[in-house]
């Protein structure tokens, strides 16, 4: 375990040692004890962008995989699987959540946002912002991290830098263009003020 | 009628691979039909066939048959939309905005009128391989001709028109042809149609824009594709979608060469979804661009396949690479860096130099190997219809997937269709094309279109990892510390070894890769190659073994630099010296064009300098500066790196300061983007990149114990000078990597005073 998490803020370190469990387990193909979930589950309901949906597959699965490959919603991102990397932020009620992380028994009753959600009436001030400072590179990791800022700025309209750094340090952009996002941050901040 | 082949200057521009077809219409019909070759048409062909159910989805434009198609890489339709083909393939490096920006540069086109297309795997096109940071170096010349001709070609069309000379005619303002005199003008999409009957002109006759008449090349411009981005389209290979489609998550052998002994599958087939298991026969040796082998698990979702694959029961036979251990591997590579070694290069006498005696400093230097790490793992989707094979896949290499899908289902290559989608990152893993082969194996064997999908897991432990390499230096300083003799080894798992089981020295092109020849002005000189076993998948990762050479050389300067009391700065531009052009192994064409000038080294090293205010304030309790210089890519590039170490030894990055020359450059906010990146993927390598082996084992596997740069341990600020010049364009998606590593540790020296020699930091109680 690196002796530094601290960019594992959003993790307690219990929830850390979970995820580092559950890691460890993955890699041990064949050591689990064969706890399938075959049984019947409850329904979920739930709303993914405004529209309601229901859900009577494996509860287990996460919400990311239900919105790529049940709703056909590709813009959320896989990315680690592990709520390490931010690729599939998406927002719950109002705020960002990992769906990689997240299972679909508990989004019951649940408002879901995706990036497609954001900008049915055009596109949403964040990614105007994202546009203007031309942030992505290759792009694969955008999603998340405009959701995680829309997240940012509906609980801090005018964030610090520090602010910026604590709620984004949780999504990767492995083409390195932190400086363009912080900088569309500040940008979309001023925008909307 | 002047024969195609006699009018065509092949080399010089791949457009005319059609005029053949051109040349011998003789009417518009012909010309029609003979037009069925061009890419663009295929694509038209496919208009109303879905690619698939939703990926890019209004991405390809409806295409006009009737309209000019001037080139493989570009067509004007009759409404005047001009497309240009991005035959290469888009990773965050720009080559959808740079590359058609220099055609329609050329053509007077007006940008917002042209719709870029992403090209499907197509000898035609030349070469596709996207790495080595040689997309706009290697196609500039061809895609401005490719503008020119066209530009021309309406020009004439005009002309005849109005029947005024062609001399007179203009393409300007953009997108039209006027007839100043007349005050007349008429648009690209009205002339389209007569200008496709215009004889293709010869390459003499094509009149190419100085620089100072560029509207686009040298501009900055947005990515073309930046609010398709933004909106999370479906882009990318992980977002594919095909009717039908199953998906498949595959066990991979834990070591290299390790083969399936027994499997019990009965958990993962009651896991809701999922559908069967199918065995991956293992690779014969060399594994090259083969599967891994392994149990794939199909199932109707991705997480199914995951779930399941988890399920399996699998005993494996390790095979030979079981020996694999890092921490005594690293013993091996060094005690074979402090042999003799192969000899690379040689200049003077380096022997008798340093028997003469007198002060010898030496130093170790140790890089580990690291994983790409690209945000999209790899991901392919494929369906095998009888002969014909379609893929659709991130990749860097297209005719590559095509040849490796083909002879591993023994096909013809031209049966296998390869569509290029966007990549999630690719920094070279993408380029072996690996998981394709996977993907149509399956495809095959259930009958159905079949998308395999790496976790992260996968991605880290099954990499073509980036060398691991150990690297030995000494010089002989004169009284004022100044290098008299050099002699440097370095050793490593070569990239050859994907190739050749048996290969254990670097090639010719890792040595150049920033080892065979140092820029500085040393008398005598040897670099040596050392031979290495190797126990994992070696491929090239962003910059390649210029990581590790530039780190070691860089550090060595920095230490000479201190041994001799002075300034670093002053030393490191004492060694360059007045600047010289460097007998460097180079083919040469590429010598010709591109000489290694140590003046351009010199001067990108006082531009960052400058711009980092160097030796204004007085490094030491914990704030220093470092710099590094170094020529990769035929790019020349400086990286000044300001840091602030905490007494927990807790790194911060308030400031990076880059300077390039990279030539001739067409998109220069690209060009930030790509340096600002590289300091950012530097920290990442420097700090915590780190992949080791037991057992054969690979120890890492998700971003937990493979950490790279976040927020807010990057570099907060990014200041990168572009140079102006006129020279050939050169490499810009890399040359900013191997720097930074080097002067980030002699930033951390100046403000601890404590070296390091071995990478990553946190090896040597950084974080």
């Amino acid at each position: 375990m690196p002796e530094r998490c601290t960019y594992l803020f959003y993790l307690s370190k219990s929830e850390l040692l979970e995820q580092m469990q559950l890691a460890e387990s993955r890699c041990r193909i064949g050591a689990n004890s064969p706890d399938v979930s075959t049984k019947d589950v409850p329904m979920v309901h739930l709303k993914v962008n405004g529209s309601a949906q229901t859900f009577d597959g494996d509860a287990e699965m996460p919400l990311l995989w239900y919105l790529r490959d049940i709703l056909g919603l590709t813009g959320t991102k896989f990315g680690c699987g592990m709520a390490l990397c931010g690729a599939c932020t998406v927002l719950e009620n109002g705020k960002a959540i990992r769906s990689c992380a997240t299972q679909m028994k508990q989004v019951e009753s649940r408002e879901i946002t995706t990036i497609e959600g954001i900008s049915t009436h055009g596109p949403h001030a964040v990614q105007k912002a994202w546009a203007e400072v031309d942030v992505p590179q290759c792009g694969y990791c955008q999603p998340g991290q405009i959701m995680q800022a829309v997240s940012l700025l509906y609980s801090k309209p005018h964030p610090t830098d520090d602010d910026i750094d604590n709620e984004m340090s949780g999504n990767i952009c492995r083409c390195g263009t932190y400086q363009r996002i912080r900088a569309a941050i500040k940008l979309a901040a001023k925008e909307r003020a | 009628m002047i024969t195609l082949e006699k009018s065509l200057d092949k080399a010089a521009i791949l457009n005319v691979t059609r005029r053949s077809f051109l040349q011998e219409a003789l009417s518009a019909s012909a010309f029609v039909l003979c037009m069925t070759k061009s890419p663009l048409l295929a694509r038209a062909a496919r208009n109303g066939i879905p690619l698939s159910g939703t990926i890019a989805a209004g991405s390809v434009p409806t295409i006009d048959a009737t309209a000019f198609h001037p080139s493989l890489f570009l067509g004007i339709q009759p409404d005047g939309t001009v497309l240009i083909v991005a035959h290469r393939t888009e990773m965050g490096n720009g080559v959808r905005t740079s590359l058609p920006r220099i055609i329609a540069d050329e053509l007077d086109a007006d940008w917002s009128r042209v719709k870029v297309i992403q090209g499907d795997a197509d000898t035609q096109y030349g070469s596709q391989d996207t790495d080595g940071s040689h997309s706009v170096r290697e196609f500039f010349d061809t895609l401005r001709e490719t503008g020119a001709t066209a530009r021309l070609m309406l020009i004439r069309a005009a002309a005849q028109q109005w029947g005024v000379p062609e001399a007179q005619c203009v393409a300007d303002p953009v997108h039209v042809v006027s007839h100043k005199a007349s005050k007349r003008t008429i648009g690209y999409g009205e002339l389209a149609a007569a200008a496709a009957k215009q004889p293709v002109p010869k390459k003499e006759e094509l009149k190419l824009k100085s620089p100072s008449q560029w509207r686009y090349i040298g501009k900055p411009a947005p990515g073309y594709d930046v609010n398709d981005v933004c909106r999370g389209k479906p882009l990318f290979g992980m977002d594919v979608r095909v009717d039908g489609m199953l998906y498949a998550a595959i066990a991979h052998p834990p070591v290299l060469g390790g083969k399936v002994k027994s499997v019990d599958d009965s958990a993962s087939l009651k896991v809701k979804g999922v559908k069967q298991t199918i065995p991956i026969d293992p690779f014969t040796p060399p594994h090259q661009f083969q599967p891994l082998g392994g149990v794939a698990v199909i199932a109707d979702n991705t997480w199914s396949a995951f779930k399941g694959r988890d399920q399996l029961k699998i005993e494996w036979d390790n095979g030979a690479h079981a020996v694999y251990n890092s921490s005594e591997y690293k013993k091996q590579l060094q005690e074979t860096a402090r042999q003799p070694g192969k000899i690379v290069h040689t200049l003077g006498d380096p022997d008798a130099e340093f028997s003469k005696g007198g002060k010898v400093i030496e130093a170790e230097y140790y890089a580990p190997h690291l994983a790409h790490a690209s945000m999209e793992p790899p991901v392919s989707v494929a369906d095998v219809q009888g002969e014909k094979v379609t893929v659709w896949l991130p990749t860097q290499n297209p005719q590559g997937v095509q040849e490796e899908v083909a002879k591993k289902l023994g096909l013809k290559k031209e049966n296998v269709t390869c569509h290029v989608t966007f990549l999630g990152g690719g920094f070279g893993r993408k380029s072996k094309p690996d998981y394709a082969v996977e993907a149509a194996l399956l495809s095959k064997k259930t009958g159905k279109p079949v998308k395999v999908v790496w976790s992260r897991e996968d991605d880290i432990k099954f990499d073509y990892f980036h060398s691991v390499a150990a690297m030995y230096i000494k010089a002989a300083v004169d009284d004022k510390g100044m290098p008299k003799a050099w002699l440097q080894r370095s050793v490593f798992p070569p990239i050859e070894s994907t190739f050749d089981k048996d290969a254990g020295y670097g090639s010719e092109g890792e040595m150049a890769l920033g080892w065979d020849v140092i820029p500085f002005d040393v008398p005598h000189f040897r670099s040596e190659n050392g031979k290495a076993v190797n126990h994992v998948r070696i491929g090239w990762l962003r910059s390649v073994a210029n990581i590790y050479h530039a780190f070691a050389v860089q550090s060595f300067a920095n230490e000479l630099a201190y041994a001799a009391g002075r300034d670093p700065y002053d030393y490191l531009l004492a060694l360059i010296g007045p600047g010289q052009t460097i007998e460097a192994k180079q083919p040469p064409e590429v010598a010709s064009e591109y000489p290694y000038d140590t003046r351009r080294l010199r001067h990108v090293a006082e531009l960052a300098a400058q711009k980092a205010n160097w030796g204004k304030k007085k490094s030491g309790n914990g704030w220093g500066m470092g710099i590094a210089v170094h020529r990769s890519f035929l790019t020349y590039v400086a990286t000044v790196v300001e840091v602030e170490v905490d007494k927990s030894g807790g790194v911060r990055i308030p400031n990076v300061y880059t300077a390039v020359d990279a030539g001739i450059v067409v998109n220069p906010e690209m060009v930030q983007s790509q340096f600002q990146g590289a300091a950012v993927f530097g920290t990442s390598l420097a700090r915590t990149g780190e992949i080791t082996a037991t057992n054969g084992v690979i120890d890492q596997s998700n971003f937990h114990d493979y950490p790279v740069a976040r927020m807010n341990d990057a570099p907060v600020h990014v200041d990168v000078q572009i140079v102006e010049s006129s020279a050939p364009p050169a490499g810009v998606g890399e040359p900013g990597v191997p720097p930074f590593a080097p002067a980030l540790c002699n930033a951390i020296y100046a403000a601890t005073g404590k070296r390091v020699r071995e990478l990553p930091l946190t090896r040597n109680g950084f974080a």
